[in-house]
């Protein structure tokens, strides 16, 4: 279902369902992962990782496994060619920390060796030989033990930054604040204040394709990499980064992505099989991480605390909030903190503001980007309140979330105004969906049930995109875009050019070329991907419809200007002429040559997005098992170019929210470890967990997008964590605090 | 004349003002002119030529892509705030 607020526009291509055009590689097999490359001569190699989850390295013996036969090379931290350099940037000096210990280890699974070797069975044997002495420290596991007094300090070496003020020996390494107005006078004011603090464990992305990587450093001096990854320019900047070589000796071949979800934003392989590719007298080595190494080894999202205080007047209005995120970078700075103190409260127009956001190192993985990260954990906590205030003042819980909602003027937390945005619209479809105006389907009369609302906020991103065009000899078009596609971008910058250009979107032929071949282009990440390369598509689009006017008006020896172009027709001043974009394609040789063009962006602004979740869920309150029966995700998308995609997305992201609130956690023993390293433990739901997924699309044009994009992505994992929780209080009375909210925590309740 | 908001921390640099006005057609001008009225908090936004690593400057609705290069219309709001990754 689809409510469209722009009626200005009809487009042939965009908001429909075309045969999308990576699908018949990937239902037949064909489309090449990473783990699919294989290249002449190619060895394996493998990591060791720590055992412990905080311990100083005393030292590294490699001479066994260096001699065993099959071995090609052993290396460690020294290795890293940025280690050497006495004034190399700490940032990647961090960065390279992570990948392969020196120093101390940091959390279990900390790499602190790599071998390459004939097989992969060769070089896990190989591994075992390497004799690593420890000296373990006590871990620190959660915020909580990490800013007590006298926690283990787990960087000796860190200068933190606390609200200005330089700090060492300290586990916060990151305290910020946004304040708006005044918040004492705020809660002065209020009638009613409500404040809670709420916990949540880590989460993995949980992508079933794990990380690979292979690396062929050539006699050249030339490096070439095959990874999965949402962006292989960052792979080639970060390599070359740890390898102290320029970019131009690197080349980053794009392959399939099997998920990432935010998880493959980061590096973590492809430098290590460089160097032991150089190490092993060139031949190319593929690494391959397991599951176990994906969760020990691989970035999460962070756990932490949140704390929330809100006071509202008898008239419905919020007057005041304060909001305390404390979350858990791991084992280095760089949590989604920053995103957490916007998103927090970025829902509600709210005068009165203070958001305190601390990033808390850990031994835990240094955490990563997760869907919308930060904002999943902080609109748990803040959604949570709101459901209690509406229960204690007996408020319609959409009405008082219209009441305040953020629009077009509203200043966000960190006092950034809102443009032209869809939440209000949002949630005046979530009022008037048919799962809000039913009852809850009581299947059992054994079971009790419950229904939440929720809602969530993601900025959305811009940045730097290519495309280039290329007009063939038989009309259709060549397309080349700079973004990995994680979720269909090749289809949907396609259409975009189409819909401009007049075609149909077969006529498009996308390809993602490597890092040598395509303008740099940014990550895809954080939802830019249709809306900044699809503005790179339709710019590259105009200037090939302006060169194929100059080719028309040789053809007709007319002023170029005086051409029309309309869905795909060039036509004469006077009407008389008409030619299409293929019997040109078939007469352009002798107007000039092959026709192309090119468009590269650096867009600063994007479509802020939003969305409501609708949950009902049935719990046994003989096992504490919660089953969400019905889900219905409202989501303003801009503007949905391909509609099956964005509902795959938001079902998706849905899905992945339901997970994170009822099963999923890094279950963390006293030793520091992750208990539970295996897709049997670390429960994620599977498709017979699922009802199906109501989607509600409201389109508000984005003003700052041609076709009104505003990505999709992010949003959907936002709302389900307090939509689950909000429906748990209403099924059992009693609200819980700490996802997961897992059967044991419902029994401790019922 | 640009609005500018500076993070928390330096507030306390600039009298604890909301926003203060700031004379500048460019980022590079509007920075440099904080610097004269406020000196010091030049520090803490620059590095090297460019935005502080960490930071974003916001120039009306969102992050600046050009940098200190960046044109301000009159009024436009700058914000300095801790920059935001995706995924």
């Amino acid at each position: 279902m689809t409510i469209n607020f722009d009626s200005k526009k009809d487009y042939s291509v965009i908001g429909t369902n075309p045969i999308r055009h990576d699908g018949y590689d990937k239902v037949t097999g064909r489309a090449i992962y990473g783990a699919d490359v294989k290249l002449p001569n190619m060895i394996w190699a493998e990591t060791l990782r720590s055992p412990y989850a905080h311990a100083k390295i005393i030292s590294i013996d490699t001479s066994k496994a260096e001699k065993m036969d099959g071995v090609f090379a052993v290396i460690t931290s020294k290795d890293i060619p940025i280690n050497q350099k006495i004034d190399g940037s700490k940032s990647i000096k961090r960065d390279a920390e992570n990948i392969l210990a020196s120093k101390k280890v940091l959390y279990k699974g900390h790499a602190v060796a790599a071998v390459s070797a004939t097989d992969r069975n060769t070089a896990k044997e190989a591994c075992k030989l390497i004799k690593v002495e420890y000296e373990v420290l006590e871990p620190v596991k959660n915020v909580d033990e990490a800013i007590a007094k006298n926690a283990p300090i787990i960087l000796d070496d860190l200068e933190s930054d606390h609200l200005g003020e330089k700090v060492k020996n300290s586990n916060i390494a990151q305290h910020f604040r946004h304040a708006l107005g005044n918040i004492k006078d705020g809660f002065d004011k209020s009638d009613l204040i409500v404040e809670r603090e709420f916990n949540l464990q880590m989460v993995h992305q949980g992508y079933i394709e794990p990380h690979n990587a292979t690396a062929h450093w050539d006699e050249n001096n030339h490096l070439s990499l095959w990874s999965s990854t949402q962006g292989q320019f960052a792979v080639r900047d970060l390599t070359a980064g740890f390898l102290d070589l320029s970019i131009s000796k690197v080349t980053t071949f794009p392959v399939e992505i099997g998920g990432g979800f935010g998880g493959k934003t980061k590096v973590y392989l492809p430098p290590l099989a460089a160097i032991l590719s150089k190490k092993s007298g060139y031949r190319p080595v593929k690494m391959i991480m397991d599951r176990v190494s994906v969760f020990q080894g691989s970035g999460p999202a962070p756990g932490g605390k949140v704390i929330v205080k809100m006071g509202v007047t008898n008239d419905g209005k919020i007057q005041s909030s304060s909001v305390d995120l404390k979350f858990e970078a791991g084992a280095f700075p760089g949590s989604a903190v920053a995103a957490g103190s916007v998103c927090c409260l970025a829902c509600y127009n709210i005068p009165n503001i203070q958001v305190d956001a601390f990033d808390v190192l850990v031994n835990k993985p240094k955490s990563a980007a997760y869907r919308a990260p930060g904002s999943p954990q902080v609109s748990f906590a803040v959604e949570s309140v709101i459901d209690e205030i509406c229960d204690k003042m007996t408020w319609d819980k959409i009405d008082f979330r219209i009441n305040n909602a953020s629009k077009e003027g509203t200043r966000k937390p960190d006092g950034v105004l809102f443009h032209k945005i869809g939440f209000i619209q949002t949630l005046e479809a979530a009022k008037k969906s048919k799962h809000w105006n039913s009852p809850i389907n009581k299947r059992n009369k054994n079971k009790i049930y419950g229904r939440g609302i929720s809602c969530g906020y993601w900025h959305n991103g811009g940045g730097r995109s290519t495309v280039d065009l290329m007009l063939q000899d038989d009309g259709n078009i060549a397309l080349n875009e700079g973004s990995a596609d994680i979720g269909g971008s090749r289809t949907s910058i396609s259409m975009q050019v189409a819909e401009t250009l007049g075609i149909s979107a077969e006529s498009v032929h996308p390809s993602i070329p490597d890092t040598d071949t395509i303008g740099f282009t940014q990550t895809t990440g954080g939802s830019r991907t249709t809306y900044a390369t699809g503005y790179a598509g339709w710019e590259a689009a105009k200037k090939l419809i302006d060169e194929m006017k100059k080719r028309v008006s040789i053809l007709w020896e007319e002023p170029g200007s005086e051409i029309i172009f309309e869905d795909g027709i060039f036509i004469s001043k006077d009407s008389k002429r008409k030619i299409g974009i293929p019997e040109l394609a078939s007469k352009i040789n002798p107007t000039g040559g092959p026709v192309t063009s090119t468009a590269s962006v650096n867009l600063s602004v994007a479509g802020n997005g939003f969305g409501v979740g609708i949950c009902d869920i049935e719990i046994d309150p003989q096992t504490g098992k919660t089953d969400v029966v019905n889900y219905t995700a409202i989501q303003d998308v801009g503007k949905a170019i391909y509609p099956a995609y964005v509902e795959g997305q938001i079902k998706g992201g849905a899905v992945q929210g339901i997970g994170w609130a009822l099963n999923e956690e890094y279950y963390i023993e006293n030793d520091g470890s992750m208990a539970n390293t295996s897709f049997l433990d670390y429960r994620m739901p599977t498709a017979l967990d699922m009802p199906n997924i109501d989607v509600i699309l409201v389109e508000v044009p984005n003003p700052l997008h041609p076709f009104g994009v505003r990505g999709v992505g992010e949003v959907p994992i936002v709302p389900p964590l307090a939509a689950v929780g909000n429906a748990i209080k209403d099924a059992t009375g009693e609200r819980l605090f700490e996802t997961p909210m897992n059967p044991r925590k419902i029994l401790e309740v019922l | 004349m640009a609005k500018v908001f500076l993070p928390y921390q330096l507030k306390k640099v600039t009298n604890n003002e909301d926003f203060i006005d700031v004379q500048g057609k460019t980022l590079r001008e509007v920075i440099d002119n904080l610097e004269q009225m406020f000196p010091g908090t030049k520090e803490h936004l620059v590095e090297e030529e460019r935005i502080k690593p960490g930071l974003a400057a916001i120039c009306g609705f969102s992050a600046t892509r050009k940098g200190l290069l960046q044109e301000l219309e009159p009024d436009t709001e700058v914000h300095f705030l801790p920059s935001i990754a995706g995924g």
